[in-house]
This record gives C-alpha cells, sequence and structure tokens, in this order.
C-alpha cells in the first residue's frame, strides 16, 4: 500500500484517474485549478482527455456530451464557476448523466474572496439550476477522503446514473497530507443507453425536452422515486460521543474535523458535547439528527458562513424539539480555540454550565 | 419497378411538425441523403439544438443528443474526443448559434474540433414567435424589432461563415441556400464536403443554409423562397469561404 504526501485537490485528481475517469473539462479558478493542471499532466499518459474549455458553461456541456457517451468525466471549479455551471447540472440530472462536479469553495457572493468557505451549500444541496431535481453531494474532511470521496462519487453517479458533486472547502483542496493510494478500478457498470454510434442497435437519444405534459408528469414521477431511493440508500454521516451529549456540534468538511477537537475540549471542561458531521450534505441525516434532538439540549450549527446555511437542514431535521446556535464566519477558517470560547457562552446560555 | 427516390435510411419517418413551406424538412432530408451515401448512419451522433429543430432527434434515424440553448458545440467537442473514429454533426439554428452559442461555436472552430456544423440561418428565432436574432437583416421588422431592425439601435447582421472562416481551425466553410433545385443540390454537395473534411481530420467544418420561414416572415412559401433571393443572398452571399487541404 502506497503512501505519499498530496494537496487535497491533486488527491481528487488522483482519485478520479483511478475511478476510471477518461475526460476533464475545466476552467481555471482559484483555488481549485490543481484539479485540472494535474488532469492536464496525467491525461495524455493514459490515453484520456483533457479539455479546456472557453467558459464554464461549456465545460459542464462537455461534461454532458462526455458522460452522453458512457465514459466517466468530470469537471472541477469554485462557487462563481458552479453558479454559472447549474444550468448544465440541471440538464446532466434530468438527462440521467453520470458524471463527478467538484466544488472547492472560496467565499462569496458576487466574486467575493479566494479564502475557504462553506456558503456554497445552498447551491450544491438545493440545485442552483431550474427543475425539481437533486444531486448527491459528498463532503470529504481529509485528504485522504478527497481521494476516496471521488471514487466513491463515481460509483454512486453510475449507479444512480446522476451527476454526484463532491464539496470542498479551499483550505481541503490547498492541504498536504498523506494519502494511501487506492487500487485502480476495473469493473464498470454497462451503460447500453449512451450513444456511441448505433451499430447492430435502435438508436439512442439522450434529451431533457419533454412537451407533452402527460410525459413530464411521468418524468418527474420517475425522477422523484428515484430521489427517494437515493435518500433510502445513500445517506452517509459520523456520529462522535453523542449518547450522552446535552451539546451537539453539527458540522462537515474540514469543520468536523476541527469540531472534533472542540468535542473533546469541551468535555474537559465539564460540559457534555457530541458532534454529529453529515458526510452527504444531500441527501442529509435528518433522521439522525432527528433522533439526537430527542436526548441532547441543544444544537450548534458550526460552519464557515456568515448567514449559516446548513443550519436550515438542522432546523428541518429537529423540528422545532431543541434550540438551534450558530457558531460561523467566512474568510477563514475558525480555530478550535476561538469555537469553544463561544461554545461556552452558548453552554451558560442553555444552562449547562 | 426501379426506385429511382426513396426515404433516406437516416431518416425515421417520424411526422415533421414544422410549418408549410418550412426548409428544416429540406435540409433534414439533405443530411440524411449524405449519412445514407458516405454510409456512416451507425457511426453518427448528432446534436440538436434549442429552436425548432429542438425535435431533430424524432427525425434522424442515428443517436442524437440534445442540447442546452447553444451549447452543441461543446457537447459535440467532447463526444468527438471521446469516440474520434465516429462522426459527430450539430444542427443549429441562427438564434442558437450566433446568439447564445456565440462562444461555444467560435471556440469549437477555434480548437478545430473534428465536427460538422449545420448552421440553419432563416433571421429570426421561429420557435418563440419570430423575435430578431443576431442574423436579422436591417429594416426587417420582427415582433421585438417591430419599428425594423435599425444598425444604430441593434447594430448588423451576423456574417458567421465569414467570422469562423477567419479561425485557423476552421477547415471547410460554406454558405449555402435552398431556395432553389439548383441551390438545394449545391447545399447538398457543401453538406457532404462537410463530413467528409471531419473523415479526413482537418478541422472544423460548418455549412451555412439560407433557410425559409414563411410563418414568421408573413409570407407565402413560395414567396418566401423570393425573399431569400432578394433580401437574404445580397447579403449573406453564398459559396465556399474556407476550404482547407485543396
Amino acid at each position: 500500500m502506497q503512501r505519499v504526501l498530496m494537496k487535497g485537490n491533486e488527491a481528487i485528481a488522483e482519485g478520479a484517474i483511478r475511478a476510471g475517469c477518461k475526460a476533464f473539462f475545466g476552467y481555471p479558478i482559484t483555488p481549485s485549478s490543481e484539479i485540472a493542471e494535474y488532469m492536464a499532466r496525467k491525461m495524455p499518459a493514459i490515453g484520456g482527455v483533457f479539455v479546456q474549455a472557453e467558459s464554464e458553461l461549456a465545460a459542464i456541456n462537455m461534461v454532458y456530451g462526455g458522460a452522453a457517451t458512457g465514459f466517466r468525466v468530470m469537471t472541477a471549479s469554485s462557487g462563481p464557476g458552479i453558479s454559472l455551471k447549474q444550468e448544465g447540472i440541471s440538464f446532466l440530472a434530468e438527462g440521467e448523466l453520470p458524471c463527478l462536479i467538484v466544488d472547492i469553495c472560496r467565499g462569496g457572493p458576487g466574486l467575493g474572496g479566494i479564502q475557504p468557505s462553506q456558503a456554497d451549500y445552498f447551491q450544491a444541496t438545493r440545485g442552483g439550476g431550474h427543475g425539481d431535481y437533486y444531486i448527491i453531494v459528498l463532503a470529504p474532511s481529509s485528504a485522504q477522503e478527497m481521494m476516496d470521496f471521488t471514487m466513491l462519487g463515481f460509483e454512486l453517479a453510475d449507479k444512480h446514473r446522476s451527476p454526484v458533486m463532491l464539496m470542498a472547502e479551499g483550505t481541503l483542496g490547498n492541504l498536504i497530507e498523506p494519502v494511501v493510494l487506492r487500487n485502480p478500478v476495473t469493473e464498470f457498470v454497462d451503460k447500453p443507453w449512451a450513444i456511441t454510434g448505433c451499430k447492430g442497435r435502435q438508436p439512442n437519444i439522450v434529451n431533457t425536452l419533454h412537451m407533452p405534459v402527460e410525459e413530464l408528469q411521468a418524468r418527474n414521477k420517475y425522477l422523484t422515486q428515484k430521489y427517494e431511493a437515493m435518500r433510502a440508500q445513500e445517506v452517509r454521516y459520523e456520529e462522535f460521543l453523542i449518547e450522552d451529549a446535552d451539546l451537539i456540534l453539527v458540522a462537515y468538511g474540514i469543520m468536523a474535523r476541527i469540531a472534533k477537537k472542540v468535542v473533546l475540549t469541551a468535555r474537559e471542561i465539564g460540559i457534555k458535547t457530541g458532534l454529529i458531521r453529515p458526510i452527504t450534505l444531500w441527501p442529509y441525516p435528518y433522521g439522525v439528527l432527528n433522533k439526537a434532538a430527542q436526548t441532547c439540549k441543544a444544537m450548534v450549527s458550526v460552519e464557515i458562513s456568515t448567514t449559516g446555511q446548513m443550519i436550515e437542514d438542522i432546523r428541518l431535521a429537529t423540528e422545532g424539539k431543541v434550540p438551534i446556535h450558530y457558531i460561523g464566519e467566512i474568510g477563514r477558517t475558525p480555530n478550535p480555540e476561538e469555537i469553544t470560547q463561544q461554545l461556552l457562552v452558548i453552554a451558560e446560555k442553555e444552562g449547562l454550565r | 419497378m426501379k426506385i429511382v427516390a426513396t426515404k433516406p435510411k437516416s431518416l425515421t419517418g417520424a411526422k415533421y411538425h414544422y410549418c408549410p413551406g418550412c426548409s428544416h424538412g429540406i435540409i433534414h432530408r439533405l443530411v440524411a441523403e449524405v449519412m445514407d451515401e458516405l454510409n456512416i448512419r451507425e457511426q453518427t451522433i448528432g446534436i440538436c439544438p434549442v429552436g425548432c429543430s429542438v425535435l431533430a432527434y424524432d427525425y434522424f434515424n442515428c443517436d442524437m443528443a440534445e442540447a442546452a440553448h447553444g451549447r452543441a458545440p461543446a457537447i459535440a467537442t467532447a463526444i468527438k474526443r471521446l469516440l474520434p473514429d465516429r462522426f459527430v454533426f450539430t444542427y443549429q439554428g441562427d438564434g442558437d448559434l450566433a446568439s447564445i452559442g456565440m462562444g461555444e461555436i467560435v471556440h469549437a472552430s477555434l480548437r478545430g474540433e473534428k465536427i460538422t456544423t449545420i448552421f440553419v440561418n432563416n433571421t429570426l428565432y421561429g420557435m418563440t414567435g419570430g423575435q430578431m436574432a443576431p442574423t436579422t437583416l436591417l429594416g426587417q421588422v420582427t415582433t421585438t424589432s417591430p419599428y425594423g431592425r435599425k444598425a444604430e439601435v441593434e447594430g448588423y447582421p451576423a456574417k458567421m461563415c465569414e467570422l469562423l472562416s477567419h479561425n485557423e481551425g476552421a477547415a471547410y466553410i460554406c454558405r449555402t441556400a435552398v431556395n432553389s433545385p439548383s441551390n438545394i443540390i449545391k447545399t447538398k454537395k457543401a453538406i457532404k464536403k462537410a463530413f467528409q473534411t471531419q473523415a479526413k481530420g482537418l478541422g472544423f467544418s460548418m455549412v451555412e443554409v439560407l433557410s425559409a420561414c414563411p410563418t414568421n416572415w408573413g409570407l407565402s412559401p413560395a414567396d418566401a423562397m423570393q425573399w431569400i433571393e432578394e433580401h437574404m443572398i445580397p447579403y449573406y452571399p453564398l459559396g465556399e469561404f474556407k476550404v482547407k487541404g485543396e
């Protein structure tokens, strides 16, 4: 088993190649560009395709074309670029085209900044694109998971015939850590629906237009059932010391790692604290949070965002059973000490110390 | 009995939804005849646009993808790069190609993508009810240029063949019309040459076809053909603008 030092962004690119990704279509944007640069270096050597598209719109539509041929394909970008891709993601979801879309988040709104952020949570989980659709969103918290979830993302995309998004903070994209290189994937699902030339079969059509009302209704009903199946099968999360916890932190990505340290420090001070880490931001672990809300006294959403975005899912999950607090800011990754300080204030307010 | 003309194998035979006198039917048939003659139906992947020909996937008897508005050249790029031995064509109208898809077509031609584009220019947005397009002629009345297109307000009509022929990656660029039997024959020859350009791997190929929209022009089908001759061809001259490898 080979263990190497890798940047999170590079771990994504290497993981994609090991997952059998045959084409990368992208447009430069900080802090995601190392993924495109890695692919530009490696793809020619493995007989794959690398195209630097003229725009994010073109890039996501190249993903549409590439995925339609049945090959594993991907793109990577950051907040402003993902906003531009949203139309294409809606088409990919409706066209049932499996692919991986990576969002290495930076601060917004507008051009924002290039510092780490989790403020793309809404546009990742709510589908910034038009229409009734969802995509699976995976949130890694280490360079190793950048590789592992990239590979998992391709598997889930093929399994459900759906785009999958991997969303990580700019911090993680640029974090260098040891990564165990996974074995290359050798078995792939058949894609009899792919457009490859109709030799020996009836023509295949990749289409998202459904003009007759009945057809549109049936199509949406079918997709809704597919999303139900994803909700039933793909919820992933991690629990840390929540059995006896009065106060439960909810954090994902890099923040979940930092929050773990906060949990241990708070326990030393005498506050029974735990952590729930959603790994799939969609489908969200609603049931897990709802159950935890029956035994804890309060929950705290910890995010790299000023307004808080995931906090809305926590409220939906807990149905008003417990007070929900918020710790978060944009522009940097908060350290465990300052989160602990804010947590103590919340604990005091809730009568937990 | 000897059969002298029949439906091309590369058409499904589904009934067209096009208006009476619309040129899409002719152009679909020409593309299909070329696919038959080159015997490439089973190696061909077509991309249709948003616009009147959005349903072209129902008519072409080959693998097809339906594109978001203007993005067909990007989709075609990826398909051709991943399946370089297939034939890939886009079928696009003037709103799709010259307006919202201007970026994609320019860059596909700059990159010299080995794809073929059939560009149907009828000077307006047909499906949405006859709005002004980048190709609308000066003085032409549409629903969004109700007083006639004025250069000082809406600018000048886009000459796509002239524009794209300057790109090094463009290997074959030709403008034709389908307003007369002789022009229809020339259009078919150009489409064939475009696919042959793709087969030779010379680069990007496009045939712009001047086409009639009697419904939105408010003309009879016969008068619409005449309108192409009198109004479109003087501004959009016919002929080959770029022929690489000759």
